[in-house]
């Protein structure tokens, strides 16, 4: 079955991709393990190219890809000798020491890269970005215009803005952002966390420190949007509240640059919604000057438990597949850091992020856990079934449990 | 039958069940017993793309892992996992008795801790759509008996057209199709003259969809088992209650559900389980704000975006098997009761 | 079942009619999602997933500005030629006719010697096959992953087949069970008096009346295997996908929108051999239950 599946994918490979590259490779085997969304497919499609007599490019691209990555990287030899990876997906890698140092790599084969592209742990660099994304905000400047109000830069101008589209009676509903429970709704929290400059945890520990004055400020912005929100607003989740914006039922949202395109796409949004839609950066939060929004990255590293001979070949081929011509030819696929890369209108919103200081998703080991709790405990305090201080303690608590178990706490 | 011949025709399927589900079985209830060593903390400088360098505590991963070298299932923790805060909490729970001055309270107390608020939900579902599903079955069986036999095929295979849909996309679809504009939601407002409601809104309607969901996706079950069960039922045994005088009603009572007893067992067996399983409409339909269940919290554990919590989804998934336990064991007594009767 | 009733059993009109009304209204409910599913996946995603109005999904505004029709054959496209879902459909193929005929083989031969063993374990083994299907599948399937990489098995057909019957199994053998007390102890009891072993009495007096029992359980298997998502979601590579995944896949992400109107297509296309299957074999399928778990 082996056999006949992968002489089936070569053959296609051959009649559908007939572009081969010399990317300087003189052997090995490059087995990609990869999310699945454009922009990867592209990546993974020109790192393909490098295929030849000597060299094999596979890739996997699915979405159950950070559940794999562990357990396939672990086997020696690993699966995959290229795990692409985000902020967070990087961590447990890192913490299974599953990945190798690239510095010798990149001195050898990376002058194309741009120092802001290396990711660094204690000096070593253990991963290479290629692109960014993160949440900014969405408005549309026909519905301000009407409703007398500015572009809001901060959530409490937002608030305000909702406000008075609402009072005007333009829509019902002004706001929408992806408070779906679970991974969204723990997403804004961080986001507005984030913005208003505090830390997540003590200094030196694993231990919590959002039971604080931002804390605090937080969720009761957050409540407060809830307001202007779709009555089902805990179970819209990103895809949910886009839709909702193209079709003109909302018109001030928080939602991700990878989203943005559609928003301004007349084949996809309703015409008049596309040509006043404007991007800016995430908003302020409490008079801070903070966009409140992550900055996250998608990058690739290389495993630990290969040859060698594969880890440079597999280096190699990624440096072609993220060289800058992949950036020139697909302009509006993502916001690359490849250099060389003119950002197109769908990326205002992230370049904006960046721009004015907002902060990148934190790579610690504990993060991923806080953020499984918010999504867990937050639910009931934007419904309005608890208060702040029942929200913290809940979370606090559960937190507590969960890194106690995984041995971050004692 | 012999020994021998019995586990030479039993081998193949006790060996496949051995190694893909004991054996796990096992290693997970052993995993649930240990958490994670004290991680070996170290200061770090870590540099991301726009974010610049930061100073950051993280795990050294060196020292960590030669302690994982020394004891690889980790640290044992007896059943600490099973009692705490995200499980059983059964330290929240006695403070909870303790402080809690009204049954009320108690009440919205436990529902605000993550394992209660999860069964609660499991168990609701599972005692209603188990009962709920099998009588529509039922009925449907009985109704597709009356139709002309020329519009049974037909018949019979729309009914289960429910059960046949992929349910990842088949709920998904529902979803849309219930939400505040959408079509079956649009018919509710109406319905209800109601503009402003949503079904997606609060905790009951949630839960009423997910109901009528879960009735809906497995009535086709029962109706199919109770439909082949009705083409069994003795002909005699009816003409002999009709002949007594026994009015329609009596011979559905007397005489038809006595005699699918057996079916009616196993499949109150086979829901009940499936039932307290439920996860997929939650995912579907977006919904772990107002219902969350024990095989959605496993899903969860597993299903992160950073480390997947094996040990925490192994405790869930064994309270799982216990709860189901409690649930079939009165069921398997009568089964054991009917093969000691020697009926066979 | 086609015997004519005895005046005597004749139903009243009413009732009659109060039947097909009762039966009308379930049909409706049963069959109109998947109606609804059938008619958007003509449209585009803008029209089927409107959070305007819901008229849109049926008349199709975008849909006629952005193609030309009211009616499109875009998703349909996207799947099978641009996405070549094809290739999942070969692999659901296999994997489906592998898992069904396995199961079937080990399951049969399994619940045959359960339904003839006098011995006090057999029941044992009934229950911990019940205890067995309570485990939450993807439990189990994470702690598949890491000895599956290690022995380099992950991500091929046969490793996602064997799962399948392994997970398949107690409700297998429950079926089988339940099918073979249907069947009188003296047909293979007369043909072991006749000097068969087992194993022969088994082939000559068993299996030629088994069928309608293995046919009810085989499209139980095959509904499972089929449509099921947590091991080959897991444990397949992305070459070896079969059709489930790979609807999920086009689901899309957090950050990414994915290609909705494919996975609508995806879904209509993948019930079609189902509707077909359940129509051939549904007479069996009744037959096979009703020989079955009614004598449980």
């Amino acid at each position: 079955m082996r056999n006949f599946s992968f002489g089936l994918v070569s053959a296609l490979a051959l009649t559908a991709t007939p572009v081969f590259a010399d990317c300087g490779i003189a052997s090995g085997s490059v087995r990609i393990l990869s999310n699945d969304f454009a922009a990867l497919r592209i990546v993974n499609e020109t790192a393909a190219e490098c295929a030849s007599g000597t060299v094999t490019v596979t890739s996997n691209n699915t979405t159950e890809h950070k559940n794999i990555q562990v357990a396939a990287l672990t086997a020696n030899p690993a699966e995959y000798t290229v795990a692409m990876v985000a902020n967070n997906s990087i961590v447990p890698l890192l913490g299974g020491d599953l990945i190798r140092p690239l510095d010798d790599l990149v001195a050898k084969y990376g002058q194309q890269l741009q120092p802001n592209q290396l990711i660094k742990i204690d000096g070593k660099i253990m991963g290479i970005a290629f692109m960014a994304n993160g949440q900014h905000l969405v408005m549309r400047k026909d519905l301000l215009e009407a409703a007398g109000v500015a572009a809001p830069t901060s959530w409490e101008e937002v608030l305000t803005a909702a406000a008075a589209i609402k009072e005007k009676g333009l829509l019902d509903y002004p706001i929408a952002a992806p408070y779906a429970a679970g991974w969204d709704l723990a997403a804004e929290f961080v986001n507005m966390y984030l913005g208003t400059g505090a830390d997540f945890f003590e200094p030196g520990s694993a231990k919590l420190a959002i039971d604080n004055e931002q804390g605090r400020l937080v969720l009761k912005t957050m409540r407060e949007m809830t307001a202007f929100m779709p009555p089902d607003y805990v179970t819209q989740d990103t895809d949910a509240t886009a839709q909702l914006y193209r079709d003109g039922q909302v018109g001030i949202m928080q939602n991700w640059g990878s989203l943005a395109a559609t928003l301004i796409d007349p084949t996809k949004a309703k015409p008049e919604v596309a040509a006043a839609t404007v991007f800016a950066a995430a908003p302020t939060v409490g008079g801070g000057t903070i966009p409140s929004a992550a900055l996250w990255w998608d990058g690739f590293t290389i495993a630990k438990n290969i040859s060698d001979e594969d880890a440079e070949a597999s280096f190699q081929a990624m440096m072609h597949a993220i060289a800058p011509e992949t950036a020139a030819k697909h302009p509006d696929a993502a916001v690359w850091l490849i250099s060389g890369y003119t950002p197109g209108p769908a990326a205002v919103g992230v370049i904006a992020n960046a721009n004015s200081g907002a902060r990148a998703y934190p790579m610690v080991p504990w993060m991923g856990l806080l953020h499984e709790t918010l999504g867990n405990e937050l639910a009931d305090y934007v419904k309005g079934a608890e208060d702040a201080e029942r929200a913290l303690a809940d979370i606090t608590a559960a937190y507590n449990a969960a890194a106690t178990q995984a041995g971050y706490l004692n | 039958m012999p020994h021998s011949s019995f586990f030479r025709f039993m081998a193949p399927s006790l060996i496949a069940m051995l190694l893909f589900i004991a054996l796990p079985t096992v290693s997970i209830f052993v995993q649930s017993l240990y958490v994670e060593h004290p991680q070996v903390l170290i200061e770090t400088e870590t540099c991301q793309p726009l974010g610049g360098c930061v100073k950051e505590t993280t795990v050294d991963v060196a020292a960590t892992a030669k302690l994982r070298s020394e004891a690889p299932l980790g640290q044992f923790n007896g059943l600490g996992t099973y009692v705490d805060r995200n499980h059983l909490a059964i330290n929240s729970v006695g403070l909870l008795w303790s402080r809690s001055g009204s049954l009320g309270e108690f009440v919205s107390g436990m529902m605000n801790l993550r394992f209660y608020r999860a069964l609660a939900f499991t168990l609701f579902y599972c005692f209603l759509v188990t009962p709920l599903a099998m009588a529509l079955g039922f009925g449907i069986a009985l109704a597709v008996n009356v139709v002309p036999r020329l519009m049974k095929g037909p018949v019979i295979f729309f009914s289960l057209v429910p059960m046949l849909i992929t349910p990842l996309v088949g709920a998904l679809i529902l979803f849309w199709m219930l939400n505040s504009d959408g079509i079956l939601g649009v018919a509710l407002q109406v319905l209800f003259n109601d503009p402003g409601l949503s079904t997606q809104s609060s905790a009951p309607l949630t839960w009423i969809m997910l109901i009528v969901y879960g009735t809906w996706t497995n009535a086709p079950f029962s109706f199919i088992v109770f439909y082949a069960g009705l083409q069994a039922v003795s002909r005699d045994t009816l003409e002999a209650a009709m002949i007594d005088g026994a009015s329609r009603w009596e011979r559905v009572r007397y005489v038809v559900l006595p005699s699918l007893k057996p079916l009616v067992l196993f499949v109150l067996l086979v829901q009940l389980m499936d039932n307290f399983r439920v996860f997929e409409p939650i995912i579907s339909f977006n919904a772990s704000a107002n219902a969350t269940s024990l095989a959605f919290d496993i899903y969860a554990s597993l299903n992160t975006q950073t480390s997947q919590l094996f040990g925490s989804a192994a405790a869930t998934s064994v309270i799982t098997i216990a709860f189901i336990a409690v649930l079939i064991v009165p069921i398997l007594a009568r089964v054991a009761r009917e093969l000691q009767a020697g009926r066979v | 079942m086609s015997m004519p009733l005895p005046a005597v059993l004749r139903r009243p009109a009413w009732l009659t009619t109060l039947a097909m009304g009762f039966v009308i209204l379930w049909l409706i409910i049963a069959a109109f999602p998947f109606a609804w599913t059938v008619w958007g996946s003509f449209k585009v995603q803008t029209d089927f997933f409107s959070r305007d109005s819901w008229w849109n999904a049926i008349t199709g505004p975008m849909t006629t500005r952005t193609t030309g029709g009211p009616f499109t054959t875009d998703g349909y496209y996207g799947a099978w030629v641009t996405t070549e879902f094809w290739r999942a459909a070969l692999n659901t193929l296999i994997v489906t006719v592998c898992v069904t005929s396995i199961s079937l083989s080990f399951g049969t031969l399994g619940g045959y010697a359960l339904a003839r063993s006098t011995h006090r374990y057999r029941f044992w083994i009934l229950v911990a096959a019940l205890f067995f299907r309570a485990m939450p599948e993807v439990t189990l399937v994470s702690g598949y992953l890491f000895p599956f990489f290690a022995l380099n098995i992950w991500g091929h057909l046969p490793t996602a087949i064997i799962v399948l019957v392994a997970l398949n199994q107690p409700f297998t053998l429950w079926m089988m069970y339940s099918f073979f007390q249907g069947i009188p102890r003296d047909l293979d009891e007369s043909a072991l008096v006749d000097g068969c072993n087992r194993f022969q009495a088994f082939r000559l007096a068993i299996m030629p009346v088994m069928w309608p029992g293995v046919i009810t359980t085989g499209l139980f298997s095959f509904l499972l295997a089929y449509n099921d998502f947590t091991v080959t979601g897991l444990v397949l590579s992305k070459d070896n996908q079969t059709m489930v995944p790979k609807i999920a896949s086009y689901l899309g992400t957090i950050q990414d929108e994915g290609a909705i109107m494919f996975a609508v297509a995806a879904v209509v296309s993948i019930t079609i051999p189902i509707f077909l299957l359940v129509m051939f074999f549904q007479r069996y399928l009744v037959s096979g239950l009703t020989a079955g778990a009614v004598k449980g």
